[in-house]
């Protein structure tokens, strides 16, 4: 039988990848507002700005004496008094797009907003990799139904895979087995590549499946749809898979109308799930393997609408989460209130910068490659 | 090449496909491939009209007071970029010409736009139709001046004293000439002689004399007072664009693997000569000696629309919630009117990926059985009205009717011994491995005669071989 690459597991070092660093990306899709999520709460201006639906002072978890966090961050809270949070403010690109898609886009593929790329910074990893053996795609994971931009590469595509059970039904029928098993025997480039990708399906999907049966955490896992995500990914790393990436989406941050309630809830799902995943690593003594990043395309508008709610904006909160932080806490302040760019915040950081640090410092591979260019590191690994 | 393997060949890329009552009364070649090129203009596929669109438009809505109807109203027209999508796709299973709406498609992925806004896409869509298979010049020209485009490319914005280069560059990069036939001040000049191009709230094209910039440009080599249309003529007469045209529409047509570079440059010769002549082009490109050669069959990977057209040619389908038809779309990673870029879609290997290809799979026994599949879309964030949509985990495809008829009784003529063989023959247009039909055959439900042609038929088209054409 074939062995899948996640099967191989540790075969000693290989090309530099088997650091045991993983990085689980975490995409908050919708464009999260990040002002209410890392809060201001001794600013006048931002309680000027959102007379309805500011955090107000009483409720923010306070983590600075100016800065805190949404109420429903109760778990990362804690991770951020125990040094495990590192928060980088004010993450952006230079002129911001407002478009979803366009932004999301630029996030995923690491572009500027001037220019398209075709191909994802995780999938240009997979390019960048030389480890003799065609089988690289299982270097990084997507747990969902279909492959995101940020996966493909020119040559080598990650793996989507969105609940083992339901890959396995479809991907693991005995028919689809047999013909998977014919891998091989292809000359011609399209065939070769289409059962060769059948295969890598088939033994994913049973390899998953199999590795989700066996493994039980150390804790409860939420039960949602992001809480059943992170226990998947947490059984793969203690199985000591060889996936390195895992790209994890959580939708519902496009709040124009009746943020309060929308956004408390989308961020309690997050923080259940995070903070389940976080105490099960620390359980099996690996968060200190482990990096979590999460983004999102955009934030939000400084001023709120009629509505309730707040209108696409751009720069944002990124959050890295990890027990083996070299510097956690505020990376930097949050954009200035009263400096602001058609309403919206000027963005610090380019978010190309936190993906050289995590390239570069903790995968390991070399960012410029992947990027094309070089990027000032940051110091939080 | 035999006739037969011929006509499916030409079929399955100059159309969707060929029902089986076509494919066993093949054509002449030369008669099947005259019989693909209309002799008139089609007639335009109308969803909304003028005065349909004046009541929906910017200026209609911004006459409505309250902020929530506006909102609700410019929602609901947006929403029937659906329609629109499902009339298309009606158009392209239905037409007795199915070249013309291919040829469409293509253009579509060409000169990609993703606006939201079906008037335009019609306007656009219609283009693509009249003048798709007409002179290339027309056709971009048409194209540039259309209100889709021109909102797409930001070329409203582009103004004299703040010029806006993106359609100026698309049109040399991706339209035209492809990169590395141009520079950064080509691009510069050339914005600056599309400056003023705009378009009113009918969606006709106006020139804005106050915002263009008459002075001398230097363009490609040239100088002088160019205005766009100077820009388009230049572009047309360069022979890279007829290049550039050529090869990928020998790519869409022909080939995913590899491109004949001899027969590209004869064939682009040959289109520059005509002066741009698209319909002379796609002759020559189905008569080539290249076109009928072993190599071609199998060599390209099946659009989603190739794919979701085709089972219909093969098994008719209908659909009793045809939103299942842009699910579907989505889910495969072709969504008409929201292609993912300027450039369109990838296409070739870029539609498979390891989920994609087993949504593909899947789908046989999804369309033709049990009606759902596993498959949960990801949230594409342009709910712009403050609603989640909460999607179902099982996408239910409703009903959807498969009418069988003519399909069993053409496979109930044919010797039961050799039907496997020849069924494979018909279903795809290159020789698949006896090991494959074999497969095929010991997963097929034999409880009767009627059940064995119809799990055949569905092991086959669950084949990973069953992508390509």
């Amino acid at each position: 039988m074939f062995v899948p690459g996640f099967l191989k597991a540790f075969q000693g070092e290989q090309a530099g990848l088997s650091n045991g660093k993983v990085l689980v990306v975490v995409q908050l899709s919708g464009g999260n507002d990040g002002l209410n999520t890392v809060v201001p709460y001794r600013n006048d201006i931002y309680y000027r700005s959102r007379p309805k639906i500011a955090i107000s002072c009483n409720e923010v978890l306070k983590a600075t004496d100016d800065l805190g966090f949404h109420p429903a961050l109760k778990g990362i809270h804690r991770l951020f008094a125990d040094g495990k949070v590192c928060v980088v403010n004010g993450v952006g690109y230079p002129n911001p797009d407002r478009s979803h898609f366009r932004s999301m886009d630029i996030w995923q593929t690491g572009s500027d907003a001037g220019h398209r790329l075709d191909t994802g910074w995780v999938g240009r990893v997979l390019d960048s990799l030389e480890r003799g053996d065609a089988q690289r795609n299982d270097f990084a994971l997507e747990l969902d139904d279909s492959l995101s931009l940020a996966l493909k590469g020119e040559s080598v595509n990650g793996l989507a895979v969105r609940d083992a059970d339901r890959f396995y039904r479809a991907a693991g029928g005995n028919y689809f087995k047999q013909l998977a098993a014919h891998a091989d025997e292809h000359n011609d480039d399209l065939p070769n590549y289409l059962y060769k990708t059948l295969r890598d399906a088939t033994t994913s999907a049973e390899y998953l499946y199999s590795r989700s049966k066996l493994y039980t955490p150390a804790n409860a896992y939420p039960d949602t749809d992001l809480g059943k995500k992170f226990k998947t990914i947490s059984s793969l790393i203690n199985a000591q898979s060889e996936t390195r990436v895992y790209y994890v989406s959580h939708g519902g941050f496009d709040t124009h109308a009746n943020q309060a309630d929308r956004q408390q809830k989308q961020l309690a799902i997050l923080d259940d799930a995070v903070t389940a995943f976080f105490d099960d690593l620390k359980s099996n003594g690996r968060d200190k393997d482990v990096m979590l990043m999460g983004f999102s395309e955009f934030g939000r508008r400084v001023e709120e609408n009629a509505g309730g709610g707040t209108d696409h904006g751009t720069a944002n909160s990124v959050f890295l989460i990890s027990g083996g932080l070299a510097k956690p806490g505020f990376n930097n302040q949050v954009p200035r209130l009263d400096d602001l760019d058609e309403g919206d915040l000027r963005y610090a950081v380019d978010f190309k910068q936190v993906y050289a640090t995590l390239l570069d410092n903790w995968l390991p591979c070399n960012s410029q490659d992947v990027l094309g260019k070089k990027y000032a590191k940051l110091d939080f690994i | 090449m035999e006739n037969l393997q011929l006509n499916l060949l030409l079929y399955s890329r100059a159309g969707f496909g060929l029902s089986p009552t076509d494919y066993s009364e093949p054509k002449e070649f030369g008669q099947a491939l005259a019989s693909l090129f209309p002799k008139a203009a089609p007639a335009d596929l109308e969803l909304i009209d003028r005065q349909d669109w004046m009541d929906n438009s910017p200026k209609a809505l911004k006459a409505m007071g309250d902020d929530e109807t506006r909102k609700q109203k410019k929602k609901e027209f947006d929403k029937r970029t659906g329609d629109l999508n499902l009339l298309w796709v009606e158009a392209m299973t239905r037409s007795s010409f199915p070249l013309l709406e291919k040829t469409a498609l293509f253009w579509h992925g060409h000169f990609a736009t993703h606006i939201n806004n079906p008037y335009f896409d019609q306007l656009m869509l219609n283009i693509f139709r009249k003048k798709g298979m007409g002179n290339f010049k027309d056709l971009l020209l048409a194209v540039s001046k259309s209100p889709a485009m021109l909102q797409y490319l930001n070329n409203k914005q582009n103004k004299k004293m703040h010029p806006n280069e993106n359609f100026a560059r698309e049109v040399m990069e991706l339209f035209t000439l492809g990169r590395g036939n141009y520079t950064e001040v080509d691009v510069k000049e050339a914005a600056r002689a599309f400056t003023g191009w705009s378009f009113d709230d009918e969606g006709n094209f106006v020139f804005k004399y106050k915002q263009h910039d008459d002075g001398s440009k230097t363009f490609l080599g040239r100088t002088g007072n160019f205005n766009g249309d100077d820009i388009i003529n230049i572009l047309c007469e360069k022979k890279e664009t007829a290049d550039w045209i050529t090869r990928k529409i020998y790519r869409y047509f022909v080939s995913d693997v590899e491109t004949d570079n001899g027969v590209v440059r004869h064939l682009a010769g040959r289109f520059y000569d005509s002066g741009l002549d698209i319909s002379a082009l796609l002759k020559d490109l189905f008569s080539s000696r290249a076109f009928s050669s072993d190599k071609i069959a199998g060599s390209k990977v099946k659009s989603p629309i190739d794919l979701l057209i085709g089972y219909g040619k093969v098994v008719p389908l209908s659909f009793g919630n045809p939103q299942a038809i842009i699910r579907l779309q989505k889910i495969l990673g072709q969504y008409l009117f929201n292609p993912p870029n300027v450039a369109g879609w990838a296409g070739g290997k870029n539609w498979i990926n390891s989920a994609s290809l087993v949504a593909r799979m899947r789908l046989p026994q999804a369309l033709y059985g049990s009606g759902t599949l596993d498959f949960e879309l990801k949230e594409s964030g342009d709910d712009a009205g403050g609603k989640i949509h909460m999607i179902d985990k099982t996408f239910k495809l409703g009903k959807v009717e498969a009418d069988w008829s003519a399909y069993l009784a053409y496979w109930m003529s044919q010797p039961r011994e050799r039907l496997p063989e020849l069924m494979a023959q018909y279903l795809f247009t290159f020789p698949i491995a006896p090991s494959r039909i074999a497969d095929a055959q010991q997963f097929a439900d034999k409880s009767s005669p009627e059940a064995w042609i119809k799990s055949l038929t569905l092991r086959f088209m669950e084949l990973p071989e069953y992508q390509l054409c």
